[in-house]
């Protein structure tokens, strides 16, 4: 077995000093913290900032974090928060242009006009620092994949994010338990960690303190682990490891087929639960906003008063009615039009535009949204009675 | 600038409000000066005694229309105004004292005016746009600094302002705030109301007010269910909505409908 491969035990104080050793190379370290009644992304600096004894219960519409009876780093699932908050962050300055010296008359056919020289100043592309990722989740590694796919898999990749995705280093750990909303498994997801990391971890509880077995999964993460000493995993750990793992699938509460998907909803864009769902949806954008794929943005300029142009760009999201704005009014102008945009671009239409569907099971939609609507729950209406009422209407 | 002044005349009016939003312009401080550079300040009583005649390029108009005397008052400043833009609740939706509207007027007035005879005011009180075309509607109590100048410079610029009509949810997702309702089961009025205040009330914890009114396609049927699931019955509800925004018609109907269901 090549030593990258390896399965090794970490000493005990592994994961203060492999937090250490990741900041003393230049990241900024990102990883989950307890605050404001949630567990969120933030940078962090050692193992107390991790929310070590608390764990989070989620249902539709529902999140309430909780005190767990053990000291589990990684006792819980998915917050508010996903990586793309750093790898496309919510608002990025594109450029910005300012006036140097007088404005001067000049010809414009008949007329004249105030010509202006301008400096332009590119927005920068780069982070101040690489970002180094703790506690990523085997569904997450797959949500960054499929935004690789979306922002850099073309012909013009976006450099704003390729620079921070190229230069970002990922700690990934194999879930211990399954939030009620989670359905990675049917997704093809998880709970394991099976590639696009640097490191991966697993936590084990021993006697309700965590231990860590770790496995490098790049030439970094190897480098990484090799300053920390530590023998291979024994038997009985990797044991335990695969055991934790199955009782993780095995706990899955919801579901989504997603091989027949694809097409039940093709077949069904005139279903009358599109109105059902549409009288519930708020339009709020929460699910698009949680969501660890949806990657939609809008472009704004503004002005200022001494002159200087800015060009914004900022999440955005096919919920709002300006997102669909053409000359003379909004493509998608019902809350019908607009869930039925979100929810077969996701699982339907994502396989034509990037070959796989725009879904990893995450459940954060369902967590988030304020009237608890889930994605499991409307394909299965629409799939115990599909076909499409006659009428046709948009 | 030497020979004629060019720089548009900006004029700032008033009617029934408490003076808040207007002074949102005395707030930019870091931007008055440049401001001050970018246009004449040619009626605002708040700030100077000096006034310029009209015609105005831009008007910037406060409070709502509550005596025949504004009536007069908002059709003659519109004469004279280029663009005019509206600012505030009481300018956009009729404001708090809108819940005459609801109480009828010799009710409410003869609570609070020993005698209300004197009184020479109309039954109810409305937003500007009921009476004369408005150009643009600033929405919020107060209205937001950073928005306020978005419609100021764009005006210069000649561009459409960026002021996005979609939900405070959005702003407080850019923020990364945690869901006060969904994380902590606090009724919040964020998935029905307009953007632009950047979320404040649950970035300190708080659910949304509802300062900036109705957002573009307000479903506000729909968030009566989890705010019952955060404790509220229905008179709760109805006052929730009954505030700021009281008079418009997405948050009036829907707390008739609290009410009479
Ligand atoms: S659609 Fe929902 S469950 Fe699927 S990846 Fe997005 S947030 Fe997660
Ligand atoms: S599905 Fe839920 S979160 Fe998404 S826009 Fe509708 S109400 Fe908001
Ligand atoms: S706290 Fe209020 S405004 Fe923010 S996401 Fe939740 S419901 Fe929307």
């Amino acid at each position: 077995m090549k030593k990258r491969e390896e399965v090794r035990t970490l000493p005990e104080d592994g994961l203060e000093r492999l937090i250490g050793l990741v900041r003393s190379r230049g990241y900024c370290l990102v990883g989950p913290t307890l605050r404001d009644g949630a567990i969120v992304y933030d940078e962090i600096s050692a193992v107390s900032d991790l929310p070590a004894g608390w764990t989070d219960e989620q249902e539709a519409g529902r999140y309430r974090v909780k005190a767990r009876e053990d000291a589990a780093a990684f006792g819980y699932n998915l917050g508010p928060h996903s990586w793309k908050r750093f790898l496309y962050p919510p608002r990025t300055q594109l450029w910005q242009t300012t006036p140097t010296g007088e404005a001067t008359l000049q010809p414009v056919g008949a007329a004249a006009r105030a010509v202006q020289e301008l400096d332009f100043i590119g927005g920068s592309t780069t982070p101040d620092r690489p970002f180094a990722f703790l506690g990523v989740r085997a569904c997450e590694l797959s949500a960054v994949a499929i935004q690789d796919r979306v922002l850099m898999g073309g012909a013009f990749p976006d450099p704003h994010y390729q620079s921070r995705r190229e230069s970002a280093l990922f700690i990934a750990v194999n879930c211990s338990q399954a939030a009620a909303t989670c359905f990675c498994v049917s997704m093809g997801t998880g709970p394991e960690v099976t590639g696009g990391f640097d490191i991966v971890l697993t936590e084990l509880l021993e006697d309700g303190s965590p231990a860590y077995l770790a496995r490098a999964g790049s030439a970094a993460g190897e480098s990484l682990l090799a300053q920390l000493e530590h023998g291979p995993a024994s038997p009985a750990e990797l044991d335990r490891s695969r055991v934790q793992l199955d009782q993780t699938a095995g706990s899955m509460r919801r579901e989504l087929a997603a091989d027949e998907v694809r097409g039940l909803l093709a077949a069904n864009l005139e279903h009358p639960r599109w109105d059902d769902v549409a009288s519930r949806c708020l339009a709020c954008t929460n699910c698009t906003m949680v969501c660890p794929t949806c990657f939609c943005s809008t472009v704004e300029d503004h002005t200022s008063l001494d002159g200087t142009a800015t060009r914004t760009r900022s999440w955005d999201s096919c919920f709002s009615l300006d997102f669909s704005y053409v000359h003379g009014g909004s493509v998608r102008a019902s809350t019908r039009a607009r869930y039925r945009q979100w929810l077969t671009h996701k699982l339907s239409t994502w396989h034509d535009q990037f070959d796989s569907s725009g879904c990893v099971g995450c459940g954060r939609c369902i967590a988030w949204c304020p009237v608890g609507i889930d994605l499991t729950e409307e394909v299965r209406a629409i799939a115990s009675e599909p076909g499409d009422r006659q009428e046709t209407t948009s | 600038m030497g020979g004629r002044d060019r720089r548009p005349k900006l004029a700032v009016w008033k009617f029934a409000s408490c003076d808040g939003c207007q002074l949102t312009l005395l707030d930019c401080e870091d931007e008055l000066l440049a401001l001050g550079d970018a246009v004449r300040i040619a009626h605002f009583p708040e700030a100077t005694r000096g006034r310029l005649r009209g015609p105005y390029d831009l008007s910037l108009v406060e409070g709502s229309i509550t005596t025949k005397k504004d009536v007069a008052r908002i059709a003659q400043i519109r004469r004279q105004s280029r663009r005019l833009v509206t600012i505030g609740a009481c300018a956009t939706a009729g404001g708090i004292q809108a819940l005459r509207n609801f109480a009828g007027q010799p009710g409410l007035a003869g609570q609070v005016y020993p005698e209300p005879a004197y009184l020479d005011a109309l039954a109810t009180s409305t937003p500007i746009a009921e009476h004369v075309p408005v150009d643009f509607e600033l929405r919020g109590c107060p209205i937001d600094k950073r928005q306020l100048l978005e419609v100021i410079t764009a005006f210069l610029a000649g561009r459409r302002p960026q002021v996005p009509a979609y939900s405070v949810c959005v702003e407080c997702k850019l923020a990364g705030q945690v869901c006060v309702m969904v994380a902590h089961g606090t009724p919040c009025l964020g998935p029905v109301t307009q953007a632009g205040c950047g979320a404040l009330c649950p970035r300190f914890d708080r659910g949304c007010y509802g300062c900036f009114g109705p957002m573009e396609t307000p479903n506000t049927a729909s968030l009566a269910s989890p705010l019952a699931a955060c404790g509220l019955d229905r008179g709760a509800i109805v006052r929730l909505y009954r505030s700021f925004n009281a008079a418009a018609p997405a948050f009036r109907d829907e707390s008739f409908r609290n009410e009479r269901d």
